[in-house]
């Protein structure tokens, strides 16, 4: 899963109201070599038939993909959190879907990832909350710090819905404050591939 | 793998503490998926007000009510009745052809928690007219929840997410037709429960059910590891007859699995398969 020139393995990424646009900047800025494994928990409607792999299907150079239960976590993949389900990261590396109850009334909850993938890629994950409307992701966010992860967050000006970001911040646990437009650079210029 | 000494002593005293569940109380979360079973006990952890999972585990040895509790935490599942409408419409219209063909049918409800998904059924196969040549078989293994699911008493503020979904689900009548309200409940009627053996088993240690025509076991397998995975899936298989349907949850497949070549898939966004018939 190694990208060959950075200790990071994965990102997760945790994006509410306003999420489908910021995501898709974030995705079309990364260059084609980007090899590490993105997570993503979009906050999305339970009853909706999943549309966001195709939608984001061919805004990156990322293979895309709705999370299947059990799957191994492979370099170069994007995968997202299906509707009505949380989505975790198992201890064997591959991740793993829950219908268990609503995490800060969401499901999927992004501190529900990012907790269970800060537990298995420690210091080696970076997380990224991004714009909504409410806390989710600030606990997780913590996590990662605490386990010697890197944390990014959206800035406030940048982000369409500011609670979300604004939670995170106020954990003072946040490495880098980035405005949208530079998100994608900063991962960038981590994998070296 | 766990670069940092903290997480893999972690990860060993979790593998203790359901070790100890194990042996003292014959219940075996040892091949559950870690992930989902840590965020339960860690809930439990924090309210307890424990530091680390060695001192839960020396409190689950020497309290038995603590471990009834532990008990609860790990295996209460949330669903719907009539969860995902769309499931429901499916199975009517691909499975209920062929049960009307067998002069009797058996259903299995596995892992059936507090009880929704088999009323669900329960009242799909009342409207079919189905009712009188149908033996329904609830099991969970906690006996706390099958007791729940035996008294059929559901809170009023879901019970309006359940009417909408079995609207959704092309219902005949109203879901009010098939419970009695009370002040902030409601309860099944018992014409629905009088077909309906519940009973304990446990899919992780318990073996074969019965020759069943139709299997239900939605978004319960996504709590175990592959290995346990495929075990319960060759139970499935070993009690269907041929012919017979298993249902599975939206996000479940039998994709790797060592019996997925002996069924076929029915309907993939549904996940319904129907096992083989031999040579």
């Amino acid at each position: 899963m190694n990208c060959n020139g950075t200790h990071y393995r994965a990102v997760v990424i945790g994006a509410s109201a306003g999420g489908l646009a910021a995501v898709e900047k974030v995705l079309s800025q990364l260059k084609a070599s980007f090899c590490l494994p993105i997570l993503l928990v979009q906050h999305i409607s339970p009853h909706t038939q999943s549309y966001l792999a195709t939608h984001f299907e061919d805004k990156c150079a990322l293979t895309v993909k709705e999370a299947d239960d059990k799957e191994p976590i492979k370099r170069g993949y994007f995968y997202i959190a299906p509707p009505n389900y949380h989505l975790l990261v198992e201890y064997d590396g591959c991740v793993a879907l829950s219908i268990d109850p609503p995490v800060n009334f969401s499901r999927p909850s992004i501190d529900v990832l990012f907790e269970s993938a800060a537990d298995y890629f420690g210091k080696e994950l970076i997380g990224i909350v991004l714009t909504g409307a409410n806390s989710d992701g600030a606990l997780g966010l913590k996590k990662i710090k605490e386990h010697g992860g890197l944390t990014v967050v959206q800035t406030i000006e940048t982000s369409e819905a500011q609670a979300m970001p604004a939670a995170a911040i106020q954990t003072g646990c946040v490495d880098h404050i980035l405005s949208l437009e530079v998100i994608g650079d900063f991962l960038n210029e981590i994998c070296e591939c | 793998m766990f670069e940092e000494n903290k997480t893999a002593n972690e990860y060993l005293e979790i593998q203790l503490l359901l070790e100890a569940i194990y042996r003292k109380y014959g219940y075996d979360f040892r091949e559950y998926s870690v992930a989902h079973t840590r965020r339960r006990l860690e809930y439990r952890r924090a309210r307890e007000g424990m530091t680390n999972y060695s001192s839960m585990q020396h409190k689950v040895i020497h309290e038995p009510a603590f471990f009834e509790q532990l008990l609860l935490d790990l295996s209460i599942n949330v669903t719907e009745m009539f969860r995902d409408p769309w499931f429901y419409q499916k199975v009517r219209e691909l499975v209920f052809p062929h049960l009307q063909t067998y002069p009797f049918v058996k259903v299995w409800h596995a892992g059936c928690s507090a009880g929704q998904e088999v009323y669900s059924m329960a009242i799909m196969l009342e409207e079919a007219l189905m009712r009188e040549r149908t033996q329904l078989y609830a099991t969970d293994f906690n006996e706390a929840i099958l007791e729940k699911a035996k008294n059929g008493i559901y809170p009023m503020d879901v019970v309006r997410q359940y009417t909408t979904n079995y609207q959704a689900a092309n219902g005949a009548t109203s879901l009010s037709d098939y419970y009695t309200a009370d002040y902030d409940s409601v309860i099944i009627k018992s014409q629905l429960k009088e077909k309906i053996l519940f009973s304990p088993h446990n899919l992780a240690t318990d073996g074969v059910f019965g020759e069943m025509h139709l299997i239900f076991c939605r978004n319960v397998l996504i709590y175990f590891n592959r290995e346990l995975q495929n075990r319960v899936f060759n139970l499935f298989y070993e009690s269907l007859v041929p012919g017979g349907f298993l249902c599975l949850g939206s996000k479940e497949s039998l994709r790797f699995s060592d019996v997925a070549s002996k069924f076929e898939l029915v309907s993939e966004r549904e996940k319904i398969y129907r096992k083989k018939r031999e040579g």
